[in-house]
């Protein structure tokens, strides 16, 4: 799981082109939208993609995005229990 | 203070006469076809077969049955021209203009082409882009990726010479916006005449694009309707001839409608989605009103933007709520005849409010089933015949980009 | 009807111009086909937070137009007009690509939004939050003049009283890599101040952005007025001279009240007759200057073209690195600029010293 964690987190990063964010700076409860890590509806989208080129986990709404995005621990937690690759 | 040279004034023009249209879109290929199918309700919302995708199970599109060796025959191009897709509709579209404005010699007057794209030439680049390398025949294509080259060829096939020639590429307001400054540089007196609209073809780069964001439907788009899935791309072009009134007067020309009113501004929330009250959309329609120094109660009639993606049609019908408050006139969207056709949709739908004009109708808004539950403004549902003195036209796109015009049967 | 003001200048450029209070006093020399800007510091003008997802294009668009927003001292404008050939290259390249290399899958929206022409106009705008008037005008070499045709009918109309205008263009290599297999761009590598003795097909591609703030009330660090700004799609090579001569009889002028040309020759030795034609001809008693041999050559390099007349009129300097010939105007009072590529979409602009 921490694993899990740690690569969510990089790839987070790099991904979103979080310029100013080290991994080190994110906390595994901190807010990732709006308020939090300052993420965005498009940030989602990426996020989506992710989910689907990594962990074969396909979503067909993006408001469900919003939900399971919501930390790295309930992001890791939903991949965990739903990959398929 | 510099003032006006003698020959501006003499120009400035109070009317803005539209004085011919033309249209190929999915449901037709001039507009008669494009008037006959939206008061027949018949969709040109169909499975891609033109485009080789992945996706081809997964969307819907407003496709023109004509393929491109077609659409150069009927222009009577050599084999060896490098028009895409887009250059080929804007040219048929264009031509039919001219042809109801009953121009012969385009050169009588000053005039100017204004045209609007998003894709331009992406069908050949994205046809050929690695194979531009080897490919020498393909090459020809290289010269035509940027975004004025449909617009060039335009201008060419109309002999429009050594003039005022430009493209807008604001996203889905585009054509809009050609209308718009069009009207503008009659009003003002540089131009005496101008060609206004936008053309686009679906290409594999749409296609993904809006994929990518998750807003096309995998069905028929239902504007307005709870339950709407998304949009559903189509390709179209359509031009209109913009005259003065020195020119409608001289040339004793019949009238279609005039431009009225105009207005454009900024959502300035998001890159993509526009913000939840519209308040661009708001303030494009208030200004177009403005121009046209009418009210909210003058509008009969209003061609909704309404793409059927959730974001749009709740902005946009919240921006209705707040310009017209209780007296919000009947309204439909035509996307679910043609699609969203991008670049063109501003000019395709001045097409329509014009002929709505002419004819004294209102086009049903297809495909509705469900209530929005936000607001309890309901789409015009039937074919409706009502007089009608005044229409008014939104486009709303990418960049917060929004757009609004008037057209009207009186100057 | 009002007269229309440059109040202000913000320019990126493949030269140190971006600093205002300098003019071309250093002058970067390049020995290539390909140049590129030279960048600020993004970073000074635009957060992490709000760059992250911008392209370069986006980058010096917004930083542009913060720098000549701030020289005009404003917060905010009534329109913004944004005029660019291709929009932001790189990442139509990136999302074309993507699309061919991963047949259709796991593509990411980022890279299409920013591919919208209209992208850099509606960040401005969103920096800004700037609800007026926005348009992006995207016909090759007219682009910008385009833009700058709006926003003054606008400002003569009385329609909006201040308008940031721009041009902006970003390179992408795999495009200048099919852009040289056309002879669009110069197969030899060409040094600064050769350009114009290449005699050879193409030219050397680059990218910028030249914001302007352009308003109807002149403002103490107004740099000129606006005359007139004419475009045309097309024009015979024999006509360039009647052409002119139309353009300045319109606004009552004759060639002897143009103090200075300045020319968007490119040393393409194809189409730069149609600049020789003006310059060696009725022009040739007039002091001329260019300046693709600085900037490059891009779909709105002629943004760069009245940056210089700007600067020029405002500070009565004219740098020796853009002279063209030897004839001095004893003063800078009104500057004629002619710009076409490849035979289309020229414009003349007619600047005045206010």
């Amino acid at each position: 799981m921490d694993t899990l964690k740690q690569e969510l987190k990089e790839n987070i990063v790099e991904q979103l082109n979080l310029e100013d964010i080290s991994v080190d700076d994110i906390d595994d409860n901190d807010i990732l939208f709006g308020e939090g890590l300052g993420l965005d509806s498009i940030d989602a989208l990426e996020l989506i993609v992710m989910l689907d080129k990594n962990y074969g986990i396909k979503l067909t709404d993006p408001k469900e995005g919003r939900a399971i995005f919501e930390s790295i621990n309930v992001m890791a937690k939903y991949i965990s229990e739903n990959r398929t690759k | 203070m510099k003032f006006l040279r003698k020959q501006e004034f003499k120009n400035m023009s109070k009317g803005v006469a539209i004085t011919g249209m033309g249209i190929i879109s999915s449901i037709g290929n001039n507009v008669d076809e494009n008037y006959k199918s939206l008061i027949g309700g018949k969709t040109g919302i169909t499975r891609i077969s033109k485009i080789k995708t992945v996706h081809k199970d997964d969307i819907m599109v407003g496709e023109i049955a004509f393929t491109n060796q077609e659409l150069e025959q009927q222009l009577g191009l050599s084999p060896d021209n490098n028009y895409s897709r887009t250059a080929l509709l804007g040219v048929i579209a264009a031509k039919q203009a001219i042809e109801e404005a009953g121009i012969s010699n385009i050169n009588t007057y000053k005039t100017g082409l204004i045209s609007a794209t998003s894709v331009g030439g992406m069908d050949k680049t994205e046809a050929y882009y690695y194979d531009y390398l080897e490919d020498k025949a393909a090459q020809k294509y290289i010269e035509g990726h940027h975004a004025g080259d449909s617009t060039q060829k335009i201008a060419e096939e109309l002999g429009i010479d050594q003039s005022l020639v430009t493209t807008i590429s604001t996203a889905c307001s585009s054509a809009a916006n050609a209308i718009m400054f069009g009207a503008r540089l009659i009003k003002s007196g540089q131009l005496d005449r101008v060609i206004v609209g936008g053309s686009d073809c679906l290409s594999k780069f749409t296609i993904n694009g809006f994929k990518t964001l998750m807003i096309l439907s995998d069905t028929y788009n239902t504007p307005f309707d709870e339950n709407r899935k998304g949009l559903n791309l189509g390709e179209a072009a359509a031009f209109l001839v913009l005259e003065s009134d020195k020119v409608v007067k001289a040339e004793n020309k019949k009238v279609l409608a005039y431009v009225k009113g105009y207005g454009n501004a900024n959502d300035a929330f998001h890159q993509t989605a526009s913000s939840e009250n519209g308040d661009g959309a708001t303030l494009a329609m208030q200004k177009a009103l403005k121009v046209a120094e009418l009210s909210p109660g003058d509008i009969d009639y209003i061609n909704a933007h309404g793409t059927a993606t959730g974001n749009n049609d709740l902005s946009e019908g919240r921006a209705i709520l707040r310009t017209f408050e209780e007296h919000v006139p009947d309204f439909s969207s035509t996307k679910a005849y043609t699609g969203h056709t991008l670049a063109a949709a501003g000019a395709i739908e001045a097409v329509y409010s014009v002929l709505a004009l002419q004819n004294n109708v209102i086009y049903p808004n297809l495909n509705f089933k469900t209530q929005m539950k936000e607001f309890s403004i309901t789409p015009q549902l039937e074919l409706k015949e009502k007089e009608l003195q005044t229409v008014l036209s939104n486009s709303l796109g990418f960049g917060g980009n929004c757009s609004t015009v008037i057209f009207s049967k009186k100057q | 009807m009002r007269a229309v003001y440059i109040n202000s200048v913000g320019s990126i450029s493949s030269q140190k111009t971006f600093d205002n209070s300098q003019f071309l006093d250093e002058i970067v020399s390049y020995e290539d086909n390909i140049i590129l800007a030279v960048d600020p510091n993004y970073k000074d003008y635009i957060a992490p937070a709000n760059s992250r997802r911008m392209a370069k294009g986006i980058k010096m668009g917004v930083v542009a137009s913060k720098i000549a927003l701030k020289e005009a001292n404003l917060d905010n404008v009534d329109a913004i007009i944004t005029g660019t050939g291709m929009g932001c290259l790189k990442d139509s390249k990136k999302f074309l690509s993507a699309i061919i290399d991963n047949d259709e899958q796991f593509l990411t929206p980022t890279s299409f939004i920013q591919s919208t022409h209209n992208t850099v106009g509606g960040q401005i705008a969103l920096g800004l939050k700037c609800k007026g008037y926005n348009f992006t005008y995207v016909h090759a070499s007219v682009s910008f003049e385009s833009a700058v045709l709006d926003a003054k009918l606008m400002l003569e109309n009385n329609e909006a009283s201040s308008v940031l205008v721009g041009g902006v263009d970003e390179i992408e290599e795999y495009t200048c890599t099919l852009h040289k297999l056309i002879n669009h761009i110069k197969e030899e590598k060409v040094n600064t101040t050769d350009l114009l003795g290449s005699k050879t097909k193409g030219a050397v591609f680059s990218e910028g952005a030249n914001f302007f703030v352009l308003s109807n009330i002149k403002q103490d660090s107004s740099y000129a007025q606006i005359v007139a700004i004419s475009t045309y799609n097309t024009i015979k090579s024999t006509n360039i001279t009647d052409l002119a001569g139309t353009f300045l009889k319109e606004n009552d002028l004759d060639i002897e009240a143009i103090d200075l040309l300045v020319l968007g020759n490119n040393g393409d030795v194809t189409y730069d007759s149609f600049y020789n034609e003006l310059s060696c001809g009725v022009f040739n008693k007039t002091q001329q200057v260019y300046y693709k041999h600085l900037c490059g050559e891009f779909n709105t390099a002629s943004s760069f073209g009245v940056w210089l007349a700007s600067k020029i009129l405002k500070t009565q300097k004219l740098p020796e690195v853009t002279k063209l010939n030897d004839i001095r105007a004893s003063n800078y009072n009104t500057i004629l600029l002619y710009n076409q590529y490849r035979g289309e979409n020229h414009s003349f602009t007619l600047l005045r010293k206010c």
